[in-house]
Order: structure tokens, then C-alpha cells, then sequence
């Protein structure tokens, strides 16, 4: 046992030892005697309780205190107060002048006119007020002015005679105030019994100085610290985890031997559309799914490349039948911000060099869309491009990209559905299962680029295997998020306390 | 996107579901949606309007499940004396064509009169591009007297009743309409309007707007109908012509062509089959498959086509036949997306990452290094935003679903934002951002430059704090930089620095303005440094 009681005190800090000698006293007494201030008096108990020396009691009260009226109105008269006692000297008055004379505002003097015809202390006829109580009545307290007297006093404590008066003056504008307030008292456990009321000296050292290390002792004795206790919270630098995200996916491609794409987020409806045989009446290409700046237009490519492209759109070549309408320079020329990093597609093989092919060229970027925003949406994402330049690729080898680069993601089953867009043929969508949630994701589109659009670029056919699925699903998976807006929201707080992922 | 619901009863007459047809139905291209007791709901992308109607989507499905495969065909009538269109010249600069069809021994009931108004609408939006290039008509035949013709009037000229309306010329109807003011858009600046009219010269519509309420109506009792379409591109005309009457006709209709006088006469509907050129093995070499004529004719029928190499004749109902690859994607259907190995070639290339990407994650690691989190905002900012820190000359959207409307033309506005969002956060708060800004630039292939910028915000903080970041910053990067008193909307005169470096103003530091931090929502003090990264990239 006393070894017991060795060990609790050489794990006692300054600030326990600073309070054991007054454990015997309140909390709020502890407080004056130490000279500590409350914050620390509780920490110091709290300490002690998880030594079990004392066992901290937190208990809820409710204070029925006085408002700042109430103050005003102890210290002088309540206003019916006030009215009596001119009305006892003069007994019968006018309303009016019973109110200039008292110096009662409008509604004082209402209510206090109010409360006394209640209590039948007056009574008012044709205008004017008639004392009706004995004088000698006046000079009791009213249950009102009991109340007042007593406050503050904690709600248990009133006795059920003041609830009258309690809610009358309730009623009245801050005369009372209810607070709640929350007291904490403790009881000494038998240990704490037998420490409190000591001075305890101890030569323990509370911490490791430079003096100490100049004079190194063997036996210096150190005070034992509750290891287990918390400490306050602290928190790092942190890139944003939609930047981790795409760091990760960017590794990937990197080490799957792919080149990286860079690009404007501003483009052309050229490269955004018109290269990716995206016929210029294509709803896409309407104001309420696509952002068009104002007033800006653009310039276009060399014109080897733009007439090819505007023989695709109006009759075809390679045997395609085109899209049949006559296609617009001025369409091509407006300005868009990038409803797919496809448009980057769409340059890098008009600017390819012979050696260059076969090539694989990667982008992970943010793309816009005209959308209002809420938990599935936004008018921002972010896109996983690739393509792939091989006069020998095929949609087998397409399949296999996608597999290797979502396996790397995490997830090892994928399975492609039949899918349509203007630029691919064929094309199709991609599921990944969820190995947790053992459903299906969509993640979004692949496919081989049509002739169309890659003869006008390249300058003569060739396979090119495209993909630009969307990146948000798999961060969301990735951070377990259920909200998409929350990619885009930048709660510090949380940010702080985002947790890495390591794939 | 077009979603199409289906009764689950209608379609279990003619194909019964159970899990595995269910799950075939995503593999046709055109994936499920929702199947529950009462309804299955698909989605049919916009390379196959023949496949919204539920007769189109029980032909294909059918032949994609083996029974009833080939190329479907189906019987026409030869126009009679009377069944024909003609098209007036006055027409030819407005609405210029019209192909037409007459079905017969209609039973409908209300249920076929939703489903073929339903198709209709649907086609108007997709193929037809909300009636621009193609509007359709459907007519009671007991209710006019053929031959039809195919004309202009002018506006003063045009008096009829419009469906659910009383009689009105032809501008009350653009005006009040409902249709009218919809649609209003498609005939403006035309000195007259197109109209269809029988023999008795009685207005039957006013395409692409709409029909007469005495004519324009089928109703359960109509045994025979009168169709037009009409638009611009006789191509796409007669494929949606040919999408509506084969829906008609696998009702159990019996369809008769019309004679279309036209500069160029021509009989429509027109059912002949689309000829593409194959070559087996640009197919296997594009699906990485190993497939024999025998092969390819087979998955060919399965999707309804018939293969006579090197031809593939195809639906004349099919819009998105343009090329061979067209024919490929068919293949790789009928031949199972669920059934391709994948396979890494391997091909070899050599990865490179984006010099540009590695200074930006190395210029966010020294900050990492420094406490500092990093934030990721949008790349548009709000009208008021771009007001209250006097943006010049900004770059507006054309049209925003958003607050959201301008491009932002500095990382500061948006992390203002942000600080203002967290002002409950526990301090202090070091943030930086890496991203692209915008400014207007001529002669530039967009208009526009984009720059990557970075920006830094230290609150609570001052001069000295963000002084001391820069200098670590560039001292890590092995730069110099030299400061110079500069005035900046926003910031406090005489706190507030121009970052000069080789003799180039590339950014500014300074404390935040009380003003500025009151108009935003902050309530502590904020210093920021903010750069331009372009020269740091051509340095390095």
C-alpha cells in the first residue's frame, strides 16, 4: 500500500502538488488559496482522478438571477413601487398625473397600473386612480419585492410560494435572468484521503535541463508522467488530397511508360470540338452545357488541318459519310474552357512527329460543364486522359491499358459496356467493381479515335486508343466521401485532419 | 441523353426478362437504367434514335438475343393515284423538304397514341434538333383530302385553330402559342411561313410550330394516318421518317410510299438497305479478333445488318452508319464486350513527366515543409467578387447555372474566400494554392493567357511573416528576388511589395487591408505573397 502511494506521488505534477494541501476546501476556495486560476485548479483535478484520488462530480444547476432592470429596481423600487408610494402620499390622482409625477415611462407605468388592480391595491374610475389598500398595508412587501430580495438562488432552492411572483416578473422586460450554469465539486476516494491536506516535497526534477546534462546524475529521479493521459492536438502542412489524388494517378501512368500532356484549360472549340468530329449543331456546343467566354475569339490551326477537318464534317473522307451541313469557321473560333482534356488529345497527334509513333501520352486534368452544383455535381471535374498512337493497337489492348491502370487504383475487377461518343468507334464505358460496397462504378468512356478524327490530325490513318473517364468517382472512393462538393470545399479543419491514402 | 421508360407488361408480350436478358441489355448499348416490377427504364445514346420506340428497341433486342436476326424487311405499298406531295417553290428557301408516308389499318389505343407522341417528341429533341432540322407531322387521313401540298404563305394569309387554341393568324400564334413562342426562333426573318395543305386547301399545320387542332390530332379511332416530316437535310428526313412508319408498321400497320414532286421527284418512304464496304481483316485488326467471313456474318445478323462481302447492308432506319467502324462497333457488340480479353502490348515508349509538374510539387513540398496547407479552388469567381477588388477588363462566361461567372484573374480573390469560409478554424492559418490564372492577351491562339500562379496567405499574420516565407521559398529554389515599394488595390501602402526578379515584376507581397478583410467576412489579419511561376519555370 505505501508502496502504492509511492508511486501516485512521484507521478504527481507541480500543479497536483500545488492543490493537495487544500483538497479538503471547495472547489471555488481551492481556487483563492492556490492563487491558480480555474482552468488549471480543474486540470490538476482531473489529473488527480485519473490517479484515483478523487472522483470529479459535474453537475448541471439552474441560477435564477437578477436582469438588468432587476438590478436597477433592486437597488431603487419596482415601478408599481414607485406609483404607491406617491399615490399614498396624494391618495386619489389623474392618470395623467399620476404619471408625470411618478417619472415612470409608458410601460412601467402600465404595468405597474396593471399589477396593482390586481393585487386590489387600486382602483381606477373616470380617469382617476383611488388608493383602496390601508396605508398601513403599504408598508408590507409585495411577493414581488420577496423575490427580488433572494435572487440569485439556484432554481431547486426556491420554494414553490415565489413561482407566482417568479412568473410575473418573468413576464416583465430583464428583471429576471435564467442562467445555466454547470458547478463541479469532488469527493476524495480513500487514497485521496490519506494524501490531501500534505505538503509534499519531492525531489523529483520535473523536466531535463542544460544544467543537468553539464552535471549528469545517475540517480536523478524524474517525475513519473501518466503516459496514457492526451495531449493537446497539433497539425501539419498537407497538399490538398484532390493534389494527392492526382499525384497517385499521374504515378501510374508514368509507370505504365506514358509521356505527359500539358495544356490550356482555355481552349478553342476547334480542338475542343471540331477536331473531335463534333458536328457543330451537337447540343454540347449550346451555351447551357458548355462555357463560352464573352466577346474573345480565337485562331486556327494551319490550314492543311482545318480544311481537312471541315471535309470531315461536311462530306467525309476514308469513305465516311460526314455529318452532311456546312461546317462554320467562325463556330470553331469561339472560345470555351475545356469540356474534356480530349481537346489536349486532339493536339498532341497534330503535332506528332513520324518518330514519335507509336507513342502513349497521358493528361490529368480539370475540365468545366455549364451545371449547377450540388452533392453528384459541379461545373468543375477532373479526367484521366490517355491515348495511345500504334498502327498495331486494337480494342483488346485498350481494355488492357484501362485494367492495368484501375487495377493499379485498386480495383481489380472491370468490366465495358457499349457506350457513344462522336470522336470514338468503337467506344465504350467503364465499370469498376467496388470491392467493399460490391456494386458497379461508372467511371466513364474510352474508345478507338474514328477516322475522322485522326486522319485530319495525323495526316493519314492510324490506330489511336483514347480514354478520358472521370477522376472525382475515384477520389471520392478513394477519401470516402459521399458529398462531391466536398472535393471543392477547403474545410481547413478537415484538410488538417485528412488522412493519407497510400496506394 | 435520352431515358426511355417502358411498361415491364408491354414489353414482357414480346421478350420475357429475367436476370440474364437484363443483363444483356446494357451490352446492346443501351444500358439499364431501372427494371422493377412495373417499369424497365433504359438509356439510348444519340447514335441510335431508331431504338427509343418500344417496337424499335424489341426489333433490335430480339436480333441481338438470336432470334429474328438479319436485316428485317418490310412491305411497302406503291403510291396510288392521289397519295402524293407536292412541294411549291415558295417553300424551297425556308423549310425546303418533306418526305412523307400514308399508314393504314391503324389500331391504336391510348397507350400506342402516347408511345407514338412520346417518339415523336423524342425525335424532335435528338435527331431533329428541337425541329430544326427535323419536325413531325402525324395526321388523320379520314379527316383531309389528299394530294397534299407542301408550301409558303404569307403570315397575313395563315389563319387556322392550333392544337388546344381557337382560330389565330399566323403571328398570334408565334406570339401566344405556347408552341408558338417556343419554336418562334426557327422561322424568324422568314417573309412567309411553311404550311401543309389538302386538297381542299384547308391548313393541316404550320411546320416546324404546329398542327391544326381539326386535323392534327390522331385519336383511338383513326384507322389511317398521313405523316410528314419536314427540315433541311433530306438525308436525316428520310431516316426519321423511316424510324417513325417501321415503329407503325411492327404495330401491325400497312404503310404506302407517296410520291414526293419535288424538283426532283422521289418516293418516300424509301426502305432500301445501306451499303458499306468491309474488310475483314481491318475489322479483326481493330478488334484484335481472328473472325471468318462466316463469323462476321453471323454478329452482323445479330445486329440486323446482312453481310454479301465485302458489303454490309444495314437498316435504312440506322442514323449512324458512316464508316466501317461503324460496322466494327456492331461486331464487337453482337460479338459480347463482356467476351474481349484485354491484352498490354508491348510497345517501347519511355514515360516523361511535365518539367512544369515537378517544380509545382516541389515548390509545394518546401511549403508543406513550412506548415502550410495547401487549398485547391475553382477556377471561375464570382461577379461581386471580381467588383469589390476591381478586376479590370474581366473574362465573363456567356452563360452561367452558377454565381461563379468570371474567370479569375489571381489566386488572392478566391483565397478570401476560402479564409472567409474558415474564419471559425483555429489559428494561425497558412494556406497556398498552385494554379492557373487568366488574362486577356491578343494574338494569342485563344485570346487568353493562362499562367500558373501561386499564392500564399499566413493569418493571423504580417509584412514580416510573409517576407520570411518568400525568402525561404526562393532561398530553397536557389533564387534571389528584390522588393519594391508598389501601391495594390487592397493590400496597405507602404506594406506592400512588387517581387522583382532578372529586373521583372513577377508578384507582390503585402498585408491585407482592414477594408478588404471587413468586405470579405475575415476577422484576422492576413499577409499573402502571390507570384507568377512562368519565369520561375524558364529559370530552373
Amino acid at each position: 500500500m505505501e508502496h502504492e502511494m509511492h508511486k501516485i506521488t512521484d507521478s504527481l505534477s507541480p500543479l497536483e502538488i500545488k492543490i493537495i494541501p487544500f483538497l479538503g476546501l471547495k472547489v471555488e476556495e481551492i481556487v483563492k488559496k492556490t492563487g491558480l486560476d480555474m482552468v488549471s485548479v480543474l486540470r490538476a483535478l482531473r489529473f488527480l482522478e485519473n490517479k484515483g484520488l478523487l472522483k470529479l462530480k459535474q453537475e448541471k444547476e439552474t441560477i435564477i438571477d437578477l436582469g438588468v432592470n432587476g438590478i436597477y429596481y433592486k437597488k431603487n423600487h419596482l415601478p408599481e413601487r414607485t406609483l404607491l408610494l406617491l399615490l399614498s402620499s396624494k391618495n386619489i390622482l389623474s392618470l395623467e398625473e399620476a404619471k408625470n409625477l411618478s417619472k415612470l415611462s409608458d410601460n412601467e407605468f402600465k404595468v405597474s397600473l396593471g399589477v396593482l388592480k390586481r393585487k386590489e391595491f387600486i382602483e381606477i374610475k373616470s380617469g382617476k386612480i383611488f388608493l383602496k389598500i390601508a396605508k398601513g398595508g403599504l408598508a408590507e412587501k409585495t411577493s414581488e419585492e420577496k423575490l427580488i430580495d433572494i435572487l440569485p438562488i439556484e432554481k431547486s432552492r426556491l420554494s414553490r410560494d415565489h413561482d407566482a411572483a417568479l412568473q410575473e416578473l418573468r413576464n416583465r422586460k430583464d428583471i429576471i435572468e435564467i442562467k445555466e450554469q454547470s458547478s463541479v465539486s469532488f469527493e476524495l476516494t480513500e487514497d485521496g484521503k490519506k494524501i490531501s491536506g500534505k505538503e509534499i516535497k519531492s525531489d523529483l526534477a520535473e523536466e531535463v535541463t542544460t544544467e543537468m546534462i553539464k552535471n549528469p546524475l545517475k540517480k536523478q529521479r524524474f517525475r513519473k508522467y501518466d503516459i496514457g493521459s492526451a495531449v493537446p492536438r497539433i497539425s501539419g502542412g498537407k497538399r490538398h488530397f484532390v493534389n494527392q489524388s492526382i499525384q497517385q494517378g499521374r504515378r501510374i501512368w508514368l509507370d505504365l511508360g506514358f509521356k505527359e500532356m500539358s495544356g490550356g484549360l482555355v481552349q478553342t472549340s476547334f480542338w475542343n470540338f471540331d477536331a473531335l468530329f463534333t458536328a457543330q449543331d451537337h447540343p454540347v456546343r449550346e451555351m447551357q452545357d458548355t462555357f463560352f467566354i464573352k466577346k474573345i475569339h480565337g485562331s486556327l490551326p494551319e490550314k492543311k488541318i482545318l480544311d481537312a477537318v471541315k471535309k470531315a464534317h461536311e462530306s467525309g473522307l476514308d469513305s465516311s459519310k460526314g455529318w452532311r451541313y456546312k461546317w462554320e469557321e467562325n463556330d470553331a473560333r469561339r472560345i470555351v474552357l475545356r469540356t474534356h482534356t480530349t481537346a489536349l488529345s486532339a493536339k498532341k497527334l497534330s503535332e506528332l512527329k513520324e518518330d514519335e509513333i507509336p507513342g502513349k501520352y497521358f493528361a490529368i486534368g480539370k475540365c468545366f460543364r455549364n451545371e449547377t452544383v450540388d452533392w453528384s455535381h459541379g461545373f468543375e471535374f477532373n479526367q484521366s486522359e490517355g491515348i495511345v498512337i500504334d498502327p498495331d493497337a486494337n480494342f483488346r489492348h485498350l481494355l488492357g491499358y484501362l485494367k492495368e491502370f484501375y487495377r493499379k487504383m485498386g480495383f481489380e475487377k472491370i468490366r465495358i459496356t457499349p457506350a457513344y461518343f462522336p470522336y470514338t468507334e468503337p467506344s465504350l464505358e467503364i465499370h469498376a467493381f467496388h470491392p467493399e460496397k460490391k456494386n458497379w462504378l461508372e467511371l466513364g468512356g474510352a474508345g478507338i479515335f474514328r477516322p475522322e478524327v485522326t486522319i485530319p490530325l495525323l495526316g493519314k490513318p492510324c490506330t489511336v486508343l483514347a480514354w478520358g473517364p472521370g477522376f472525382d468517382r475515384l477520389m471520392m472512393e478513394a477519401h470516402k466521401i459521399k458529398d462531391l462538393r466536398e472535393l471543392y470545399k477547403n474545410d481547413l479543419k478537415r484538410l488538417r485532419e485528412k488522412k493519407a491514402v497510400i496506394k | 441523353m435520352t431515358n426511355v421508360r417502358f411498361q415491364r407488361s408491354e414489353f414482357e408480350k414480346h421478350i420475357k426478362l429475367d436476370e440474364k436478358i437484363l443483363e444483356k441489355i446494357s451490352l446492346l448499348g443501351t444500358p439499364l437504367e431501372n427494371a422493377d416490377k412495373n417499369e424497365i427504364e433504359i438509356e439510348v445514346f444519340p447514335n441510335r434514335p431508331d431504338l427509343i420506340s418500344l417496337e424499335g428497341f424489341v426489333r433490335a433486342l430480339k436480333s441481338f438475343l438470336g432470334k429474328d436476326t438479319g436485316l428485317k424487311k418490310y412491305k411497302l405499298k406503291k403510291p396510288e393515284k392521289d397519295e402524293k406531295v407536292v412541294i411549291d417553290k415558295e417553300v424551297k428557301t425556308i423549310r425546303p423538304y418533306t418526305v412523307c408516308a400514308i399508314a393504314k389499318n391503324l389500331s391504336l389505343d391510348n397507350a400506342r397514341i402516347k408511345s407514338i407522341i412520346d417518339l415523336q417528341e423524342k425525335l424532335h429533341i435528338t435527331l431533329g434538333r428541337n425541329r430544326k432540322k427535323a419536325a413531325i407531322g402525324i395526321y388523320p387521313l379520314e379527316k383531309i383530302r389528299l394530294p397534299i401540298r407542301y408550301t409558303a404563305l404569307k403570315p397575313g394569309e395563315i389563319r387556322f385553330a392550333p392544337l388546344d387554341s381557337g382560330e389565330m393568324t399566323a403571328s398570334q400564334i408565334l406570339k401566344k402559342h405556347p408552341a408558338g413562342k417556343k419554336y418562334s426562333d426557327l422561322l424568324k426573318g422568314c417573309q412567309k411561313y411553311p404550311v401543309f395543305l389538302d386538297a381542299d386547301s384547308k391548313i393541316l399545320s404550320m411546320p416546324p410550330i404546329i398542327n391544326s387542332s381539326e386535323t392534327g390530332r390522331i385519336t383511338e379511332e383513326t384507322k389511317s394516318a398521313f405523316i410528314e416530316c419536314s427540315g433541311h437535310d433530306l438525308e436525316l428526313l428520310k431516316k426519321t421518317l423511316n424510324i417513325i412508319i417501321t415503329t407503325l408498321a411492327d404495330m401491325g400497320a400497312s404503310i404506302h410510299q407517296m410520291s414526293i414532286q419535288d424538283s426532283k421527284p422521289i418516293v418516300t418512304p424509301d426502305l432500301s438497305p445501306e451499303k458499306t464496304r468491309i474488310s475483314i481483316e481491318n475489322i479483326n485488326k481493330l478488334l484484335g479478333l481472328h473472325l471468318n467471313q462466316k463469323d462476321i456474318s453471323v454478329l452482323l445478323e445479330k445486329m440486323g445488318h446482312e453481310l454479301k462481302y465485302p458489303y454490309v447492308y444495314s437498316p435504312a432506319w440506322r442514323t449512324d452508319i458512316l464508316h466501317e467502324v461503324d460496322i466494327a462497333e456492331d461486331i464487337a457488340i453482337a460479338y459480347g464486350y463482356d467476351k474481349f480479353k484485354s491484352e498490354i502490348p508491348n510497345i517501347p515508349t519511355s514515360a516523361e513527366e511535365l518539367k512544369t509538374e515537378k517544380i509545382k510539387a516541389r515548390i509545394a513540398e518546401i511549403l508543406i515543409g513550412l506548415n502550410m496547407n495547401e487549398i485547391s479552388t475553382y477556377h471561375l469567381i464570382k461577379s461581386e467578387e471580381a467588383k469589390l477588388m476591381k478586376v479590370e477588363k474581366p473574362l465573363e462566361i456567356l452563360d452561367s447555372k452558377t454565381d461563379y461567372k468570371i474567370l479569375r484573374p489571381n489566386l488572392f480573390i478566391p483565397a478570401l474566400r476560402i479564409l472567409s469560409e474558415n474564419v471559425d478554424t483555429e489559428y494561425p492559418q497558412k494556406i497556398f494554392e498552385i494554379g492557373p490564372v487568366f488574362h486577356a492577351k491578343e494574338k494569342s491562339e485563344t485570346g487568353i493567357k493562362e499562367n500558373d500562379s501561386l499564392l500564399i496567405g499566413i493569418t493571423p499574420g504580417n509584412f514580416t511573416d510573409a517576407k520570411q516565407h518568400l525568402d525561404y521559398l526562393f532561398s530553397s529554389l536557389g533564387l534571389d528576388y528584390q522588393l519594391k515599394e508598389k501601391v495594390r488595390h487592397g493590400l496597405i501602402e507602404g506594406r506592400t511589395g512588387e517581387i522583382i526578379m532578372n529586373d521583372k515584376p513577377i508578384g507582390y507581397l503585402g498585408e491585407v487591408h482592414p477594408l478588404t478583410l471587413n468586405k470579405s467576412g475575415l476577422k484576422m489579419p492576413l499577409a499573402v505573397v502571390e507570384i507568377s511561376l512562368q519565369e520561375i519555370y524558364d529559370l530552373i
